[in-house]
């Protein structure tokens, strides 16, 4: 099969950028998306044109590093799949395919199809740590947690941290992903400690990079590689109010005269 | 202090705001159309519920106040909350394809809501502060009086909701503005659930709950204009 591809392309943040269309070798519809690419970019090279710039890693859906906003939906067609898992038998034969970066301010452009996303670092880095004991590894099940907990955390922490959410989202906003790191710790015994800091600090942090802010349109859910659900959203606001409402924890003060 | 500070300044924080004075709003808009569906049991009924009102000066200018801080508390934070959302996502894609997943009344929430609060600058002029100029039947509304029984003059309340629909293009305006509204609900309501944590009920749930509300309140609200129109009351304009 061969695909006709309209791909954005920019030499760097600072020069204008602008859609160029590429026909693509013969492919085998088995390809990913992303080994069509390397086959294109080995054509580009071969004729000596400078190769499209993507981010890719694991190839795997395992390490949110591939992004691309395939025909208007970041990761491409199909719902909880990253773009490195999708294949070319999901396109026809002869098909325009419009490939785009992730769009956000917080995410700017790097080069072509890669832009910058430390602004999630720093979201995870402002979390924080948490108390645990170090030494000798504690016994199995010495820390009970309920079922439903454990399963709502390892439900959060399925979260690869790709920006699809954001790049899916009118405002672009990073509630989804926020929500599922906030939760996921907060759901355990041993994110508990920290618990209201965390969620104060991230969404702060969050606030500070210029991600928008959540109006439930569900667009990052229908997005998300993951499946992360709009509800860990709902979560993460309650879990701020009731930290906002606590209050930093605050010595007693001293009494008059004391020491 | 503090608190406040911090509500405002984050992101989440207008949320809150923003959830909270849309709840105190929609109970004013329930309030509000109880005390307008009582047309239908005659002058008697709408007349003496409406002195009543005047009488309260204090629950009165209260909840007038109330409401007026709520609105603007609301379209504060609603302004700049969308205006953070638009600087946050400057470029917009070139395949042109709608938010994925987003209803149409969640993608124009600042326009419906917009276009109610200019709806709402209109209906006071009309009915609270009664000036002729933009009934458009040339009538003066602050001349329909009725006698009490102690001889002392209070609003004809009836008279002027008939004579105020009758014109076709006042009950059109109020009509699309109800239903803009019940739009602006049948999100918002669900929203403000997710704004305030509240996971207690399904998300079906609590779409269900939005569409409904705001679909009965639509129907409520337009059965007057559209029952005056077919000609409801049309004894007091012999
Ligand atoms: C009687 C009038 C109104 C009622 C009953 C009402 C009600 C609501 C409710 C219940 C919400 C959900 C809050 C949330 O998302 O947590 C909401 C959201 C919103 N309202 Fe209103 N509202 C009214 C007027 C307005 C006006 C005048 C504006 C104009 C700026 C406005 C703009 C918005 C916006 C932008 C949202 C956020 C949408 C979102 O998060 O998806 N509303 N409103
Ligand atoms: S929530 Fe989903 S879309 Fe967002 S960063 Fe995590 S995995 Fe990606
Ligand atoms: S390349 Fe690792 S998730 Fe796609």
């Amino acid at each position: 099969m061969k695909v006709r591809l309209k791909v954005w392309r920019q030499k760097n943040a600072e020069s204008p950028g602008g859609f160029e269309t590429y026909d693509t070798p013969d492919l085998n519809s088995n390809m990913s998306f992303l080994e069509m690419l390397d086959v294109v970019n080995e054509d580009l090279a071969g004729r000596g044109q400078e190769p499209i710039a993507f981010d890719h890693d694991c190839r795997e859906g395992i390490c949110g590093t591939c992004s691309l906003v395939i025909n208007g939906k970041p990761h491409g067609p199909h719902r909880k799949v990253a773009t490195c898992q999708t294949y070319m038998r999901s396109f026809k034969d002869g098909e325009t395919i419009v490939v785009e970066p992730f769009r956000a301010k917080p995410f700017p452009l790097i080069r072509d199809l890669v832009v910058d996303r430390k602004s999630f670092d720093r979201i995870i880095q402002s979390g924080g740590f948490i108390s645990v004991r170090t030494g000798s590894a504690p016994d199995a099940n010495s820390t009970p947690v309920p079922k439903i907990h454990s399963d709502l955390a390892m439900d959060a922490a399925q979260c690869i941290g790709c920006g699809a959410c954001v790049a899916a989202c009118k405002n672009a906003s990073a509630m989804l992903f926020v929500s599922a790191k906030v939760s996921h710790l907060g759901l355990l015994p041993q994110g508990q400690p920290e618990r209201d800091r965390r969620v104060m600090a991230m969404v702060t942090t969050m606030d500070e990079e210029g991600f928008g802010s959540c109006t439930v349109t569900g667009s990052c859910e229908a997005v998300c590689p993951k499946a992360i659900s709009l509800d860990f959203i709902a979560r993460m606001n309650r879990d701020y109010g009731v930290a906002l409402i606590k209050g930093e924890p605050r010595r007693n003060q001293a009494s008059e005269g004391g020491a | 202090m503090k608190v406040i500070t911090r509500l405002w300044r984050s992101s989440l924080g207008k949320k809150y705001l923003m959830a909270l004075s849309g709840i105190a709003l929609w109970v004013f808009v329930i309030g509000h159309l109880l005390g307008n569906l009582q047309v239908f049991l005659g002058p008697e009924k709408i007349n003496g519920y409406a002195h009543f009102l005047k009488s309260q000066a204090g629950l009165l200018w209260g909840s007038r106040l109330g409401l007026l801080a709520m609105v603007v508390l609301h379209v504060a934070s609603a302004i700049s909350l969308s205006r953070q959302n638009r600087a946050a996502r400057p470029i917009d894609y070139g395949a042109g394809a709608p938010p994925l997943a987003a209803s149409y009344a969640s993608r124009t929430m600042l326009m419906s809501g917009l276009i109610v609060a200019f709806f709402i600058v209109y209906h006071l002029l009309h009915y609270t502060l009664i000036v002729p100029a933009v009934n458009l039947q040339g009538v003066d509304f602050a001349t329909y009086q009725r006698k009490l029984a102690d001889n002392s003059e209070t609003p004809d309340v009836y008279r002027m909701m008939i004579v105020g629909f009758r014109h076709p293009a006042v009950a059109a305006s109020y009509v699309i503005a109800v239903g803009l509204l019940c739009l602006h609900l049948s999100h918002g309501l669900s929203s403000m659930f997710q704004s305030l944590g509240i996971t207690r009920f399904s998300r079906e749930g609590r779409d269900c709950f939005a569409r409904g509300v705001g679909l009965l309140l639509f129907l409520g609200y337009c059965s007057i204009p559209i029952s005056i129109l077919l000609g409801f009351g049309k004894e007091v304009v012999k």
